[in-house]
């Protein structure tokens, strides 16, 4: 439906036409497909991570004591740091986003950089708290400690479940942010040459829009996995 | 062109002839078909492979009716045929029926009925294809390597902690093949709404689109979650992990929850793009507007909805509180309302139709008769009291088959018989077909109605030995599938001959009424040589002439039986 009558001569859209893929019947509708593709995408993931999310619900409601108990083990202050960096990193793809429509190269190549430092930050924060939970001996199935002071066994083994959860979660959290950071540095690669243009700049959109979410399931994930028990503290 | 809709194609000449140019000559050698975007080949090459995993999956159900055709284990031992009914289980609904009908004739169809060149996003849809068959070709390991048990359904703590199969390989397969299935539904849905040409609002889509559609949304919304279910699955099998193992506090009908969640939508999936068929065959072959084309439409839409809040049916032995239970046998009551709708409206465009006993429509009158039985039979087993009677017997397996085996086969079938002057430009012969529509309405009932009575009397599913009082019943079961083995086997032969040897067909052999049929039969790679401008609602045969080849059937039939 999104077929418009033909295009006003110009170079803008002599340039347009360079991307137009052969099914389509111009840039307009080729942007607007795009970009409800994408949102369709980001739908499945809605789904995919609300398997985890629908385990974490049945397990919280029926072990709410050894929850608790495994969410406290975690580092609070690593978890909320790592919060921060995720919200300034989503700021930085947004201004790229923007840098691109506007057509400024070089702002776009920087934002896109420092969106990727601040989500390999992310990665390293990630490292250090799994770093942790190998020396504590809370990795579920490899070193995980049965004997805590206060935790009689039989919990214990509930909040073996919650580590499960809280490794399966933040690990496929993570492997989306690997993506993202490899589809980012294609993106600065080819914003280097130019590419990006205020005419077509559809695939830093998109690619933001993934960056976004990746950042929105961890804006759920840090409140469900850190901030549950925090109110005895 | 805005004529080419306006005014439909002349009467055609009684021997056209093939178009000098189109999709299947556009180029040639391997790599034109393995590196192709266009989206009439990837339909080929979707054909091809499920096809031949049809092949595979037909070859465990003949070993297993094999096996019960005496009481006693004889052919093959008890964990034999585990594996038997696991790996055609797995085969025939991920690898045969999930991607039958949407992948090959909604593939071909979806641009063309909506006068596109091609889906929304093309390389996606070939990658699609390549998901596919590394999800098959991983899936095939599994069985080389020494087979998986357990059944399809992938019951924790059964499979994660006691067999000693193949269980994550087979996972993993159907976790990539389902990739494969999110894409493409990505594609349908993205496709339906924003390429469609001009004039061709959503009131005047063809009812294949909309039951198209409805099946997009259920794949792209119950896809992912079987996916991270089958990954909890391998992550507790490979790691020893209790996510689903109640002796490590986990919870086993957690995980049936998730598996139906996405299990028994894929029902939907497999019979939603059948109905969608079978609006067509059913129009088409009446010459008639499809009667209520609104509630057609709808209905599938309140077919996908409904689908999504009915799966704990699968659960009432499960231990489900009993609430739950009353809510989830009420709600499978309720689905069967859309599709009585759509029962009885197909059956209200038949009457006083202009009617021609083609063999698509032969096929799409068979659905019928199949898909009422099986849906029927499915408000035995929604009834909360009888399902317990009847629960894991062989009276559910006979309820099952009815809908995905004669249901979407039937149609899947009926409509490659109708599609296929367009997709290879040439007839089928039409006795032959009129015969393996036969063979295979028979042949199914035989094979499948006494494993009712079987199930009612209380023989339970899976099992490889039976007490000999059943035997009668499964001896008709047997020699049902041996019929029904040679029709689907006929038109595989006859459509290949016919691919060479046939009458050409020219554009519209049958005289209908969607944009498919405004374009030269096999199209070009680009569909249309100009986009097309609708202007009739679908459905509106008026200035559509009568199909010429109809009037010579006969004796065109009469050359291929002699």
């Amino acid at each position: 439906m999104s077929h418009s009558a033909g295009h006003a001569p110009g170079s803008a859209v002599a340039e347009l036409d360079n991307h137009l893929e052969m099914q389509f019947d111009d840039a307009e509708q080729q942007k607007e497909t795009s970009s409800f593709g994408m949102w369709v995408f980001l739908v499945t993931e809605v789904m995919f991570f609300g398997g985890l999310f629908m385990a974490y619900l049945v397990y919280r409601s029926q072990y709410p004591q050894a929850f608790a108990i495994g969410s406290s083990q975690l580092n609070f202050k690593l978890g909320t740091a790592n919060t921060v960096v995720l919200i300034f990193s989503s700021l930085t793809m947004a201004l790229a986003v923007r840098a691109a429509q506007l057509g400024q190269k070089k702002a776009l190549v920087w934002l896109l950089i420092a969106t990727m430092i601040l989500g390999a930050a992310f990665l390293g924060f990630k490292g250090i708290e799994y770093h942790e939970h190998i020396l504590e001996g809370h990795v579920p199935g490899a070193n995980f400690r049965y004997d805590t002071p206060g935790v009689s066994f039989a919990v214990a083994k509930e909040v073996v479940l919650f580590n499960i959860l809280y490794f399966c979660m933040t690990g496929l959290h993570a492997f989306h942010m690997i993506v993202g950071l490899g589809l980012m540095l294609w993106l600065v690669i080819k914003a280097q040459k130019g590419a990006f243009t205020p005419a077509y700049n559809t695939p830093v959109e998109l690619i933001g829009l993934y960056w976004h979410f990746v950042d929105l399931v961890w804006i759920y994930l840090y409140p469900l996995l850190y901030l549950i028990d925090r109110y005895h503290k | 062109m805005s004529t080419l809709t306006a005014q439909p194609l002349s009467p055609q000449p009684l021997a056209p002839e093939l178009p000098a140019n189109h999709y299947l000559n556009e180029s040639h050698g391997l790599k034109s078909w393995l590196l192709t975007t266009d989206h009439k080949r990837i339909a080929l090459l979707y054909m091809a492979s499920i096809t031949l995993m049809f092949a595979i999956g037909g070859i465990f159900a003949m070993l297993m009716r094999l096996e019960l055709l005496t009481p006693p284990a004889d052919l093959v031992s008890d964990d034999t045929y585990n594996k038997l009914f696991t790996m055609h289980g797995i085969i025939m609904v991920w690898f045969f029926l999930i991607p039958s009908i949407p992948t090959t004739l909604g593939n071909f169809l979806v641009p063309m009925m909506i006068g596109a060149k091609d889906l929304a996003f093309p390389k996606l849809n070939l990658m699609s294809w390549y998901l596919f068959n590394i999800g098959a070709v991983v899936t095939i390991y599994a069985i080389l390597s020494g087979g998986v048990d357990g059944g399809w359904t992938f019951y924790t703590p059964l499979s994660t902690g006691y067999l000693n199969s193949h269980v994550v390989a087979a996972a993993t397969g159907i976790f990539i093949a389902g990739f494969s299935s999110i894409l493409t539904g990505l594609n349908f849905i993205v496709t339906t709404h924003r390429m469609r040409a001009p004039g061709m609002t959503w009131k005047r889509l063809p009812l294949f689109m909309w039951s198209n559609y409805a099946t997009s949304v259920i794949l792209v919304l119950a896809t992912p979650v079987l996916a991270i279910t089958l990954a909890l699955v391998a992550v507790e099998r490979l790691l020893h992990f209790g996510i689903f193992n109640p002796a490590l506090g986990g919870d086993p009908v957690l995980f049936q929850h998730l598996f139906w969640f996405y299990s028994h939508p894929a029902v939907y999936i497999m019979i939603l793009p059948a109905m969608g068929v079978i609006s067509e065959l059913i129009s088409t072959f009446s010459r008639k507007r499809p009667f209520g084309y609104a509630y057609i439409a709808g209905s599938s839409i309140a077919i996908a909805a409904f689908g999504f809040v009915v799966w704990a049916h699968h659960m009432f032995v499960a231990g489900i509180s009993v609430y739950a239970a009353l809510v989830f046998s009420l709600m499978s009551y309720a689905v069967s309302l859309p599709s009585a709708v759509k029962v009885f409206n197909w059956t209200a465009t038949l009457y006083k139709g202009s009617i021609s006993y083609r063999t698509p429509l032969l096929y799409a009158l068979g659905f019928l008769g199949l898909f009422t039985v099986g849906g029927m039979t499915g408000l035995f087993l929604a009834a909360l009291g009888l399902d317990v009677h009847i629960h894991d017997t062989y009276f559910v397996v006979a309820h099952f088959h009815y809908i995905m085996v004669g249901g979407t086969i039937m149609a899947y079938l009926g409509g490659i018989h109708y599609w296929w002057p367009k997709i290879s430009g040439r007839m089928y012969p039409e006795v032959w077909g009129r015969l393996s529509a036969l063979l295979i309405f028979v042949g199914f009932n035989l094979t499948f109605f006494p494993q009712f009575i079987l199930g009612y009397l209380g023989m339970p599913r899976r099992y490889h030995a039976y007490p000999p009082e059943f035997q009668v019943w499964h001896v008709l079961s047997t020699a049902g599938a041996s019929i029904l083995g040679v029709g689907y086997l006929l038109p595989l032969i006859y459509l290949t001959w016919s691919y060479k040897n046939s009458p050409v067909a020219g554009p519209n052999p049958w005289g209908a009424s969607g944009l498919e049929w405004q374009t030269q039969s096999p199209p070009i790679t680009h569909n249309f040589v100009t986009t097309p401008i609708v202007t009739r609602e679908a459905y509106d045969y008026t200035g559509i002439p009568a199909p010429a080849l109809a009037v010579r059937s006969e004796e065109e039939a009469s050359t291929y039986v002699s």
